[in-house]
Formats: C-alpha cells, sequence, structure tokens
C-alpha cells in the first residue's frame, strides 16, 4: 500500500515551520498536506493545512458534504488518511518516524494514540446496556488499567462537572439528549484527553436543550482544553472560537478570527456561506 | 364498552345503517363527507354515549368452532384405551427412561454450549477483514448446513472406516500417540460431535445477525476510546447484540433438544431410544412414545420459561423492550 510508507514532509519545511510544530507539540494539532478519498473516489480532504495551538478552540464551519466530519475522523484514526501528516500533542498519528522513512503504526499503538484524543458524536453514541457510570469507567478501567475505586471517583467528579451529579446509575435512555450528550462529554473526559473533537454536538438536539451542552463546552475551552468543534451554531463560534475556519469542497477556503470571519470576509464563498446560515 | 349508539352517520335515526342489505340513505356510505349540521350532532351523540364497538363476529365464531375442536380432540386422545395412560404413568419415571432424558439433557446442553463457542468464532472471522478467514468460515456455514444432521451422525458413527487409527505428531512424520478411532470415540462423542458441528453453523449465522444488528456509531464510540478489539466484542458489541441473538437461539436451543432424538441411529441411549428399547421387549409402542413426547413437552416448556427470564435481562438499558418504553399504539376499538 502507497499510504503505508510516507515521505516525511516536516523535515523539507523552513524553520518557522517548526516553531509552529514545536507550539503545536506542547498540546496542540498540526495537519499537513492531507488528503482523503473514498473507494478511489473524488478527494474528499484536498490538501489540509491546519494548525491549533494548545488551548485553542477552533470552529469548523463549511457546508454539507465538504469534508469536516472527515477531517475529525481522520485526526482520531477513525479513517486512515491516503496522505499527509497529523501531528497531535507530539504524535504523529498512525506513523512512526524512525528519521529516514515514515511506517504506518500497528494496531495496539495507534490504539494508544486514539485514547489520547477525545471524541464527541453527534448521536452522543453512549453504549445504552451501560449506566452512566459504567460508560465513564469503562475505558478508564480496560484501556488505562487504572484502579475501580479510582475511576469511580474521578467519573462521579466529572459527572458532576456536567451537571448531573446523582444520575450515575440511570441508563442513557433514560437521560434527555442533553444529559446525554453531557455524558459523552464527561466519558470523553475520562481518558484526560489532549484534544477534544467534536463533530456537531448539538445537532441531534432540540433547540431548548443545545444550551446546556454548549455551556459545557464553553466552560471546558474557559479551563484550557484544546478543541476543534464542527458546528452550525454561529453565535457559539462567534463567542468562544478563537478562530473560525471554513471549508468547502475538501479544502480550507478561509480562515481567521470570529470577528473577522463573520463580519468581513474575505472569500465569495465565505459570504455565500455565512449569508444562508446567519 | 357501554356505548349503545351507532355514530349519527345518517341523520335518520329510524334507519338502521347496521345491514348493508337494506340500501339506507343513498347518499352517506359509511366513508362519505357529512354536513356540519351532522357533524355537530356526531359529536352530540358521541358525547352522551360514546362509540358502538365493531363486531367481530368471524372472529367470535372462529374462536369457538377452534375450542370445540380442541376439546373434542383432547377428550379422544384422554379417552382412547390405545394411549393407555396408565401405562404412561408407569413409565414416566422408570430408571431407564430417567437415564435417557439424562442423557438428553447433556447431549443437548454440550452440543449447544459448544455450538455457540464455535459459531462466535465463526461469526466473528466471517466478519472479520482477513478474507482468508473469511472464506473458511463462509465455506463451514454452508457445508454444514447443507448435509442433514442424520446423514451427519451417520457420517461421523462410521468415520472409523476412513481414518481407522488417529495419531498425534509431526504432521507427515512421526507419531507420538497413535489410537484406534472406534476405541477413542465413543457413540456419545459421535453424536455431540455431529450435533455440534451441524447447530454451530447455525450457531455462527445467528451471532452474525446479531453483531451486525449493533449499531456502527457504538464500535466508533469505542475505537474512540482506544479500546480493545476483543473488549469492544465482550463488552459492548456482544451484550447488545444479545437481544437479538436470544430469541433465535432460544429456538435453536430447543430445536437441538429435539434433534438429539436422532442420535438413536447410532444406538446412543437418549431419551428416545431408551424408550424404543424398552417397547421392543415388551410391544408397549404408544405409551412408550407418549413417555417420550411428555418430557420433551416438559423440557420445551422450562426452557421457554428460562429464555423469558434472560431476555428480560438483557432488555436492560433498551427503553423498547424493558417495559418503560414509547406508549403503545392504541389498538382500534375491539372486543
Ligand atoms: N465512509 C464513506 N464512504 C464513502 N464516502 C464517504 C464516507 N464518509 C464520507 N464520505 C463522503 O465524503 C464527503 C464528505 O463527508 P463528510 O461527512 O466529511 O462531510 P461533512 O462536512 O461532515 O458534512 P455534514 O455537514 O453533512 O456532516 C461526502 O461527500 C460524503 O459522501
Ligand atoms: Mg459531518
Amino acid at each position: 500500500m502507497a499510504a503505508d510508507v510516507i515521505r516525511d514532509d516536516l523535515t523539507a519545511r523552513p524553520p518557522a515551520e517548526a516553531a509552529e510544530a514545536a507550539g503545536a507539540a506542547a498540546g496542540g494539532i498540526l495537519i499537513r498536506s492531507l488528503t482523503k478519498s473514498f473507494g478511489g473516489g473524488p478527494r474528499v480532504l484536498d490538501g489540509i493545512d491546519l494548525t491549533v495551538e494548545r488551548g485553542q478552540l477552533i470552529c469548523l464551519v463549511g457546508p454539507s458534504g465538504s469534508g469536516k466530519s472527515t477531517l475529525l475522523r481522520c485526526v482520531n484514526l477513525l479513517e486512515s488518511p491516503d496522505s499527509g501528516m497529523i501531528w497531535v500533542s507530539g504524535m504523529l498519528m498512525g506513523r512512526h518516524f524512525d528519521g529516514h522513512r515514515v511506517r504506518a503504526l500497528r494496531p495496539a499503538e495507534y490504539r494508544r494514540q486514539q485514547s489520547r484524543i477525545g471524541m464527541i458524536f453527534q448521536q452522543f453514541n453512549l453504549f445504552p446496556h451501560l449506566t452512566v457510570l459504567e460508560n465513564i469507567i469503562e475505558a478508564p478501567l480496560s484501556v488505562r488499567g487504572v484502579p475501580r475505586a479510582e475511576a469511580v471517583a474521578r467519573a462521579e467528579e466529572l459527572v458532576a462537572r456536567v451537571g448531573l451529579a446523582g444520575r450515575e446509575r440511570a441508563y442513557p435512555r433514560e437521560l434527555s439528549g442533553g444529559q446525554q450528550q453531557r455524558i459523552a462529554i464527561a466519558r470523553a473526559l475520562a481518558m484526560d484527553p489532549d484534544v477534544l473533537l467534536c463533530d456537531e454536538p448539538t445537532s441531534a438536539l432540540d433547540p431548548e436543550l443545545v444550551g446546556e451542552v454548549l455551556n459545557v463546552l464553553r466552560d471546558l475551552a474557559a479551563s484550557g482544553m484544546t478543541m476543534v468543534v464542527v458546528t452550525h451554531e454561529m453565535s457559539f463560534a462567534r463567542e468562544v472560537a478563537d478562530r473560525v475556519v471554513f471549508m468547502a469542497e475538501g479544502r480550507i477556503v478561509e480562515e481567521g478570527a470570529p470577528e473577522q470571519m463573520f463580519s468581513h470576509p474575505r472569500e465569495e464563498r465565505t459570504r455565500n456561506f455565512l449569508r444562508r446560515v446567519l | 364498552m357501554s356505548a349503545t349508539h351507532r355514530p349519527t352517520e345518517t341523520p335518520t335515526p329510524t334507519k338502521t345503517p347496521t345491514t348493508p342489505t337494506t340500501p339506507t340513505t343513498p347518499t352517506t356510505t359509511r366513508t362519505s363527507p357529512i354536513s356540519p349540521d351532522d357533524f355537530a350532532k356526531a359529536v352530540a351523540a358521541e358525547r352522551a354515549a360514546g362509540v358502538i364497538p365493531v363486531r367481530h363476529t368471524g372472529r367470535v365464531v372462529l374462536g369457538a368452532l377452534a375450542a370445540l375442536a380442541t376439546v373434542l380432540a383432547t377428550a379422544s386422545v384422554a379417552r382412547n384405551p390405545s394411549f393407555q395412560w396408565g401405562t404412561v404413568g408407569d413409565y414416566l419415571f422408570s430408571s431407564r427412561i430417567i437415564d435417557g432424558l439424562i442423557l438428553t439433557i447433556w447431549l443437548t446442553a454440550l452440543s449447544v454450549a459448544l455450538s455457540f463457542l464455535i459459531g462466535t468464532v465463526l461469526a466473528v472471522m466471517r466478519l472479520s477483514a482477513n478474507p482468508v478467514l473469511q472464506a473458511i468460515s463462509w465455506a463451514y456455514t454452508w457445508f454444514f448446513r447443507s448435509v442433514p444432521l442424520l446423514v451427519q451422525l451417520l457420517f461421523w458413527f462410521n468415520i472409523g472406516y476412513l481414518y481407522p487409527r488417529l495419531s498425534f505428531g509431526i504432521p507427515f512424520g512421526p507419531a507420538w500417540f497413535s489410537f484406534e478411532t472406534s476405541e477413542l470415540i465413543s457413540s456419545a462423542a459421535v453424536a455431540v460431535i455431529g450435533l455440534t458441528i451441524h447447530e454451530s453453523a447455525y450457531a455462527a449465522e445467528i451471532i452474525r445477525g446479531g453483531i451486525l444488528s449493533v449499531d456502527t456509531g457504538q464500535l466508533e464510540a469505542a475505537e474512540a476510546l482506544g479500546m480493545h478489539p476483543r473488549r469492544v466484542l465482550g463488552r459492548i458489541v456482544l451484550p447488545q447484540a444479545m437481544r437479538v441473538i436470544l430469541p433465535p437461539a432460544g429456538s435453536l436451543l430447543i430445536s437441538t433438544l429435539k434433534s438429539t432424538s436422532m442420535v438413536s441411529v447410532i444406538a446412543v441411549t437418549d431419551l428416545l431410544y431408551a424408550a424404543q428399547l424398552i417397547y421392543n421387549q415388551n410391544f408397549l409402542v404408544i405409551p412408550l412414545l407418549m413417555v417420550a413426547t411428555l418430557w420433551y413437552l416438559i423440557m420445551t416448556s422450562l426452557l421457554s420459561i428460562a429464555q423469558h427470564f434472560v431476555e428480560k435481562r438483557y432488555a436492560r438499558g433498551f427503553a423498547r423492550t424493558s417495559g418503560r418504553g414509547p406508549a403503545r399504539v392504541p389498538k382500534p376499538d375491539s372486543l
């Protein structure tokens, strides 16, 4: 497979790049020349370059089918990219570089990387046959080998943090959508992730439940978590994002501070998109 | 319902719309639009006396006929002297029958347990990314589902002709141990092997269906947490697949219980063969077949009850089957 061995890109870049990489190494995300297509189809991701510094919150916006989900899924290795490099908090995702060649990681190796990245799904994806507490402690116990008592104590702390203290014994179906998503966030946080990726975390929620989930995300951002949030909630993006990134047809069309992006977008396509969603 | 009035679908209450043979007001069929006036009257009539339920005459007549037929058939069986109920009672707990019963239970339990173990492996192989494992699993299922159990039992019973000696050692090299096949494999072992191989092909399909029924979002969530695939299968996928697996698995268990009766052809003294051995001596064929039938009935009933409780256990967290579910769609007025 061509994707198994990929020439390293970073070494060939100018020193400025290396400095940026150093920033990302401490807890950020650095993506270079990422491409991805499905089954020989057109490129769903067509040369993505993106830098997220530690503690930043990036909002990823763009029309349906522009590749936002695919980008997040590549970052935490739910999809394997065709080419390009992803660096998260010092980890070369899914790859190993020995100084000469880049090789693909074995499953056990990339699972360890995956466990360091939190992922929030549109449909929550809580385990329905497990209680809230069991959902949260599952990965700390089975992946990290944390002692049970410690995992439970931490889980209770996290449940309280997302405002659901006392619901540890409930099954997901007994909770509202907003509550389920908050538990999903607690489940991700239980692994102490370096970064948190959220793919439309509020799109499956009734409008009156959106606020409670966004509040939790807002608190997380304030506490210094590095986050990439795909969202259609433009007011949220405007308020909390450090940067807004606009994607279309697998490319990053424009990025900038929320003020600039929403008030004076440079690109015609950004303007068109924003006119439709704002 | 205590309703005595028909909704006023005809403006003239003197006429009876219940007899479709006599055409009533030709302008109003049961579904034609009614005037605002009539609508107001209908509202008042419904408020006063409710709605007359539909009469299911056919259902009542059919039910009565079926009940009658059942009573007659049962009476005829109970009173027919050929069944010799007294003899049935004598043999129901005879030691040879009980021994056969115990062997039947053993055969069923062992072969079903092994079938689901092997079936799980086959299902995982079939769903794996490895094309060789996929093909082997597919071929196994295809072959052993195609060959009738009876044929297989006879085949395994006669395997000694094919491989008179079994040896363990280096393939194509020297053997460390060597046995006469017929010594090593008793009839009972042949029965377990034949049943297991046959049932595991079905178990594989049942388990595969269950695994496929689990939402892929569950797999992604588990993968994103960095969970090991074995753990994902055991902790996340199979418990959820259980809801889909259990009903057909219960059927497979019951059908295996009955299939064990086929081992009588290879002289394994299961419940049926025990009964046959007895009636070959005393010619009380019908009563002894009734003894076997009663035991199969009892065991099947016990298994059905057990299945009910096991299914309930695996419904945890799933509103649809746990009784906390969405309100049932109210049935239209019926008897
Ligand atoms: N597993 C897959 N197999 C084939 N094509 C896929 C797959 N996943 C995504 N695609 C295609 O990739 C493109 C980008 O999809 P993606 O889900 O990343 O878009 P998106 O920006 O998240 O859209 P949305 O806002 O609707 O969620 C789409 O054209 C989609 O059809
Ligand atoms: Mg998407």
